[in-house]
């Protein structure tokens, strides 16, 4: 039993680093998809995207540059997916779908025609702070610092954010948009706002996530809302009620906690190719299991019925 | 002064299921008129006011706001001069949302990032405290927690927070219970009162439409059949208003919710 215990806590310092870099775009689907009430399907190629102009920036010998550019280039995809879905009258599911298919082109075209960019040599803010770090005691702990920076960030932005009037109509916008009309507010103008807004998150994460694992595929971020979805789902159980920050490190709470047990199922031999089955089942059941509850009575009642019948 | 100048609206137009809503209207709506509008089912009652809000364009005809051609502006633009309730109390207030929250975006002070000030806070607890419900002390719960007398009443004093040109009630307390509403009618007639509202209320009770405002109109057929106002409505009674109707429309009033009440 120790050294079961002595295996997992082996296990954790590389699910802290990957939960807090996937906890960006678990936020940013707080924003998204709890906040303003749109399933936002362009996240995987959203998250490819920031992994790309993150690479390609980095490369060119802008470490603090690329995060810029990448999350700029996550605004400019989430404009292009509201502006789809408030203006030209597409559907919003379907206008991340298709935006997640022109991203696969434009993400190739970004890569410079390849699938694949190397970072192994080239200086990101992770290799500038493990030489800062060498020698001190913090030297192993460079990645965690970083994600953990940019996750307490975003959770001071968004707290702060949510709770001014421009957050607030965003999230009415989710929750009544008759009503943010009433207000004079343009919900189609929100709707944007904040679409840009959880995608410039999406591509940070993105791009923190390729440059810690030193190099950007195509594949990058190929079912990332599905995870992220679980992942934001599971940290509702834990803290989805209640004030908006308690509500975003409860998201965050969610992506950590996701990636701890898919690492120790890894750890069981689980084949890593189980990680999107597992997060569909996860967002199955998260979904599923609050509508059953809503629907028992009626489901006992139908029973009642049934068996009443039989007995007569 | 709310001024519709011949207005038209037709749905679905040249299909099987084209329907005339409002023909060639035309209102004058002064300052402090407080009307009441009573019609038969389909008489465009609510068509008139999804014009007056802007829920649509008309097809034709003009709307005037104070000299100012409003027509052609967008809903969430004329909401600044147009407030409006629906017979749906949980349409008018975002139920996942705090009371203060609400009351913040209908309040619509400050930039975009400005945040709930204390002052703020005060005056939303003043103004609830007028509603008698005990709401003041709950500014930072979920509205969805509310009943629906409660977030009627919130949803009044959102669309008076900055008191409107013209206020529409559309039949707003026909889903609450008899005791409420009447809670949520004495609460109307103060409010209109003090800020000296333009005022238009759909109502299917009859003695409603001829107890409150100074001005009754009769809807029928997209249009309207009857407008009284001042002494000549004091007069009316509930025989006057069906006999009326009989006379002006050709047939009986056929709400079917009024004659039950």
């Amino acid at each position: 039993m120790p050294d079961f215990l002595a295996e997992l806590f082996k296990l954790a310092p590389g699910a802290l680093e990957l939960g807090l870099i996937n906890a960006l775009v678990v936020l940013a689907l707080f924003l998204s998809y709890t906040m303003l009430n749109v399933c936002d399907l362009s996240t995987d190629g959203c998250f490819t995207l920031g992994a790309a102009v993150g690479a390609m920036v980095a490369l060119s010998g802008h470490p603090f540059l690329s995060i810029i550019a990448a999350m700029a280039a996550g605004m400019l995809s989430g404009l292009v997916v509201s502006f789809l879905q408030t203006k030209m009258g597409i559907n919003s599911l379907l206008a991340g779908i298709i935006v997640n298919t022109g991203l696969y082109s434009v993400n190739i075209l970004i890569m410079k025609n390849s699938s694949l960019v190397n970072l192994n040599k080239t200086e990101t803010v992770f290799t500038l702070l493990k030489e800062k770090l060498k020698g001190t005691f913090l030297e192993g702990s460079y990645r965690i610092i970083i994600a953990s920076v940019f996750v307490i960030l975003v959770i001071l932005f968004l707290s702060f954010f949510l709770r001014t009037r421009l957050g607030l109509a965003i999230r009415a916008t989710g929750n009544n948009p008759a009503m943010v009309k009433a207000s004079s507010i343009n919900p189609a103008f929100t709707t944007i706002v904040g679409l840009c807004v959880a995608n410039a998150f999406t591509a940070l994460s993105g791009c923190l996530l390729a440059q810690n694992q030193k190099s950007a595929n195509i594949d990058i971020g190929n079912g990332m809302v599905t995870v992220a979805l679980a992942s934001l789902l599971i940290g509702n159980v834990f803290l989805g009620k209640g004030k908006v920050t308690r509500r975003a490190i409860g998201a965050v709470l969610g992506a950590v906690v996701f990636r701890f047990v898919y690492a120790v199922a890894l750890r069981f031999n689980m084949p890593a190719s189980m990680l999107k089955l597992v997060s569909a089942v996860i967002v199955i059941l998260a979904i599923f299991i609050p509508y059953a509850a809503s629907q028992s009575s009626q489901v006992k009642r139908r029973m009642e019925l049934k068996g009443g019948r039989k007995d007569a | 002064m709310l001024e519709l100048i011949g207005i038209s609206k037709t749905f679905n137009p040249g299909t099987l299921n084209q329907k005339v809503a409002i023909k060639d209207l035309s209102l004058k709506i002064n300052d402090g008129d407080f009307i009441t509008i009573i019609g038969s089912n389909g008489a465009g009652k609510s068509t008139l006011f999804n014009a007056i809000a802007g829920s649509f364009v008309t097809d034709s005809g003009r709307i005037v706001l104070d000299g100012k051609d409003i027509t052609m502006l967008s809903d969430h633009k004329r909401a600044r001069y147009i407030g409006r309730l629906f017979q749906d109390p949980m349409l008018g207030s975002a139920p996942g949302m705090s009371i203060e929250e609400n009351l913040t975006l209908a309040a619509g002070k400050g930039g975009w990032f400005s945040r709930i000030t204390k002052a703020e806070r005060k005056a939303f607890k003043e103004k609830l405290s007028l509603l008698g419900m005990g709401l003041e002390d709950r500014l930072e719960q979920p509205v969805g927690l509310l009943s629906g007398g409660q977030r009627q009443a919130l949803t009044l004093l959102m669309a008076t927070y900055n008191p409107p040109k013209v206020l529409l009630l559309d039949e707003h307390t026909a889903a609450l219970d008899p005791a409420t509403a009447d809670k949520v009618i004495e609460l109307t007639k103060r409010i209109v009162e003090e800020n000296h509202l333009t005022c238009l209320m759909i109502t299917h009770n009859m003695h409603q439409a001829l107890d409150l405002g100074n001005r009754l109109i009769m809807m029928d057929g997209g249009n309207i059949i009857f407008d009284a106002a001042d002494e000549e409505k004091k007069a009316l009674t509930t025989e006057d208003l069906l006999r009326k109707f009989r006379e002006n429309a050709g047939k009986n009033l056929d709400n079917d919710r009024m004659l039950l009440s």
